[in-house]
């Protein structure tokens, strides 16, 4: 492997605290040095990237994105989402388990890690929490984790039943990995297409409330403190992204009590409200919905104020046929990867002036140690050489015709982004450059 | 408006999208059509091609909308959801570019999903009159229901303007959840000075509605409603679309059926309307419905030629040859 240097960038690496000009050297697909401006200057390497003006940063994580394959490869593929993720500051991202047929075994975990399907940047899954994601009979935590699992998860519906998380929440603490929710009550969630109020009233469609997400986030919660209690283990929550004030008030005070509570908040979230559906437009159609001011105001201020763990994009494409359909009949969901920095450094940084660095923190070294990724999420010297360079200056639209996906569905199109990806690296290769 | 661009002049898929000078413009087209003779206003349309694609039952729009049609001699066709290829699974999509393959210069659609219409224009770009979408718009009964009342009122029922309405109450009393006629006229009426009271049981009409813009009020007690109101709407609960919701009928009627005595007590002089189809016995009482009061079928008479005014406006005629919707 060759040897990369990244020259005079402004490099910000939250989990070590430097936030200077730095020139870091990266070989053999690690960090082999972070040093002074001009003191690599007699090394000899293969590539430089001149990064004078540009921050440098750990490289993006996602624990949150659906690359469909098996299955849907006409949505999207390993290799087309993960070229996405490249363009948009990403070198590793975690693939839910809602293919088809669901990752749920030891073998379709393998099929989807080989490099055979030609991840462009290093790939993790979350298999399924429950066989078939039916919600009854445990996978084998431990065979899985042997194999690779970050966590699990049911993503796409809950695990509803409390006896059933509660198992999951067991084996999952003992395997030392999160059980990653999506919180909604689908017992009162059925034939609704956006978030209860005043708007879905007005367009007819039936709403999403926010006791359905606040009482399986509340359920989880107790499940957490009795297994505590009972059992003595501590189990690690992982809350998806989150989208109602009051669900966060709880994650708040659970984390206050000491629980193993964390929490992710898509861009969507926080840059969008339910008003973005406007006449009926099936872009802004996802799960959890789009909601109203308060609760995005809320999931921003949670940003800020260190109650959210971390960005995730719930990166989530669809065929152009499938979103030309009807409001209530289209899928949910959209796609985000080479949005997500853009919308952190326009909304949270200049719109909420919350430091660079922090940006940096929720959107790498926060997400990779939610699924432990070791030596990932840092510039520390022996970490892997995953690393994003952009110019948090430049802005620009995102124009979707552009867009390395193999799906368009984004509600984003046309839109103001802040900060350009310039390129990104993973294990020191270049994957990505603008 | 902002819609301009993505929908055809001479769309009608919401209420809003009618300035109230368009709404009068409207309503005046109504009144030529109404004067000319049979066979001048059978040269109108003369050779025109009309669509009606209905993915839900209908007796008084489909009608209305097709006899309209015909009497400014437009052909029409019917495409319904369970004679079609539609059953075979084909998208709305590609039902609206085949029927505007086959020569199709307007579709009137009706479907249980809310927006449906609005798809339908921005795929096809045709002009698409909006006969009722899920629970969301019924834009021309709205119209229809404004032209009653202007009527029945002794206003002037051709040329409307934001005060029109001043000083008149309006309750619509039922299914308001589940209802687009409700919809429609509460976006519509406030604005052309009216006030608009719903009225019905919580699990029927939720605080939300008050969403639905000003001069909507929610007044639960129905005695309290009739008797600041002018005119009393009555709606049909449905049962179709109650998705699991449970109601007591016989408390329902107790509170809420307009019957004989509370129209007596409350507002003796009030105008009685309904969109049907109704429910004799449930919302309403069958001797209110045939009462001196009724308004029923006029509305329904209404509806024929409010309709053929959206026709013509529809293909970009009747003064509406430059319209920029």
């Amino acid at each position: 492997m060759s040897d990369i240097l990244i020259l005079n960038g402004r490099v910000v690496d939250p989990a070590s605290g430097v936030d200077e000009v730095r020139d870091v050297l990266l070989r053999d697909g690690r960090v082999a040095a972070v040093e002074l401006p001009g003191a690599l200057k007699s090394v000899a390497t293969a590539e430089t990237i001149d990064a004078a003006g540009m921050i440098v940063a750990p490289g993006l994580v996602d624990v949150h994105v659906h690359l469909r394959e098996p299955g849907q490869t006409y949505k999207e593929t390993i290799a087309t989402g993960t070229a996405a993720a490249a363009a948009g500051g990403f070198t590793a991202v975690v693939a839910m388990p809602n293919t088809v047929p669901v990752n749920d075994s030891v073998a379709g975990l393998g099929w989807m890690l080989d490099a055979a399907r030609g991840s462009v940047v290093k790939l993790f899954a979350m298999p399924a929490a429950t066989v078939g994601s039916m919600g009854g009979e445990l996978t084998d935590f431990d065979a899985l984790c042997a194999a690779g699992a970050v966590g699990f998860t049911d993503d796409g519906k809950p695990v509803l039943e409390d006896h059933v998380m509660r198992a999951a929440l067991v084996a999952a603490a003992r395997a030392g990995v999160p059980v990653s929710q999506h919180a909604e009550d689908t017992r009162l969630t059925g034939g609704c297409s956006m978030n209860a109020g005043p708007v879905a009233f007005r367009l007819g469609l039936r709403g999403m409330t926010i006791e359905a997400e606040a009482r399986i986030v509340e359920r989880d919660i107790r499940l957490l403190r009795e297994i505590e209690r009972v059992e003595g283990l501590r189990p690690h929550l992982h809350v998806q992204h989150v989208s109602t004030a009051r669900a966060m008030d709880l994650i708040r005070d659970a984390k206050a009590d000491g629980l193993h509570v964390t929490c992710e908040v898509a861009p969507h979230h926080f840059a969008l409200t339910e008003e973005a559906i406007g006449d009926y437009d099936t872009r802004a159609k996802m799960n959890p919905p789009l909601r109203a001011e308060a609760d995005r105001v809320t999931m921003v201020s949670a940003l800020v104020d260190g109650t959210v763990d971390c960005i995730a994009t719930d990166h989530a494409p669809h065929a152009a046929y499938e979103k030309e359909q009807e409001f209530e009949r289209a899928p949910n969901g959209i796609t985000g990867l080479e949005t997500a920095l853009g919308l952190a450094l326009r909304v949270l940084h200049k719109g909420q002036g919350m430091p660079l660095a922090r940006v940096v923190q929720l959107m790498s070294a926060a997400p990779a140690g939610i699924v432990k990724l070791d030596g990932r999420g840092t510039l520390r010297v022996g970490s892997f050489a995953d690393v994003v360079v952009f110019d948090a200056a430049a802005e620009w639209s995102f124009d979707v015709a552009k867009t390395r996906s193999k799906s368009r569905n984004s509600p984003f199109d046309g839109a103001a982004m802040l900060g350009r990806v310039m390129a990104t690296v993973c294990e020191g290769r270049v994957v990505h450059r603008q | 408006m902002a819609r301009s661009s993505k929908y055809a002049a001479g769309c009608l898929l919401s209420v809003g999208d009618l300035s109230v000078a368009e709404v009068s413009a409207v309503l005046g087209l109504t009144t030529r059509l109404e004067a000319m003779p049979r066979a001048e206003r059978a040269e109108i349309l003369a050779g025109r091609r009309i669509a009606l694609l209905f993915y839900e039952s209908s007796t008084r729009t489909r009608t209305s909308f097709e006899l309209a049609a015909k009497s400014l001699g437009a052909t029409t066709t019917l495409v319904s959801d369970k004679s079609s290829s539609i059953e075979k699974g084909e998208s709305l999509k590609d039902t609206g570019l085949t029927l505007k393959a086959l020569g199709a210069e307007c579709i009137i659609l009706r479907h249980p999903a809310s927006g449906a219409p609005f798809l339908l224009a921005r795929e096809t770009g045709l002009p698409v009159l909006n006969a009722g979408d899920g629970m969301h718009e019924h834009p021309s009964q709205a119209l229809l229901d404004l032209r009653t009342i202007l009527t029945r009122l002794g206003l002037d029922a051709s040329h409307i303007d934001a005060n029109s309405l001043r000083g008149v109450t309006v309750v619509i009393t039922g299914d308001i959840l589940h209802s687009r006629v409700a919809r429609s006229n509460a976006m519509l009426l406030p604005r052309l000075g009216a006030r608009v009271l719903l009225c019905g049981p919580e699990k029927l009409l939720p605080e939300d509605a008050l969403g639905l813009g000003r001069g909507v009020e929610i007044v639960r007690d129905f005695d309290a409603a009739l008797s600041r109101s002018q005119v009393a709407m009555m709606l049909r609960i449905q049962k179709e679309r109650l998705a699991g919701l449970e109601l007591d009928l016989g408390d329902y009627i107790a509170r809420y059926q307009l019957n004989g005595e509370r129209l007596a007590a409350h507002a003796p002089k009030a105008l009685v309307m309904h969109p049907g189809p109704m429910i004799r016995g449930l919302e309403i009482a069958g001797d209110v419905a045939d009462g001196p009061n009724s308004a029923i079928e006029e509305q329904v008479s209404h509806g024929l030629a409010v309709r053929s005014a959206l026709l013509v406006r529809a293909m970009g005629l009747g003064g509406f040859e430059s319209a920029t919707v």
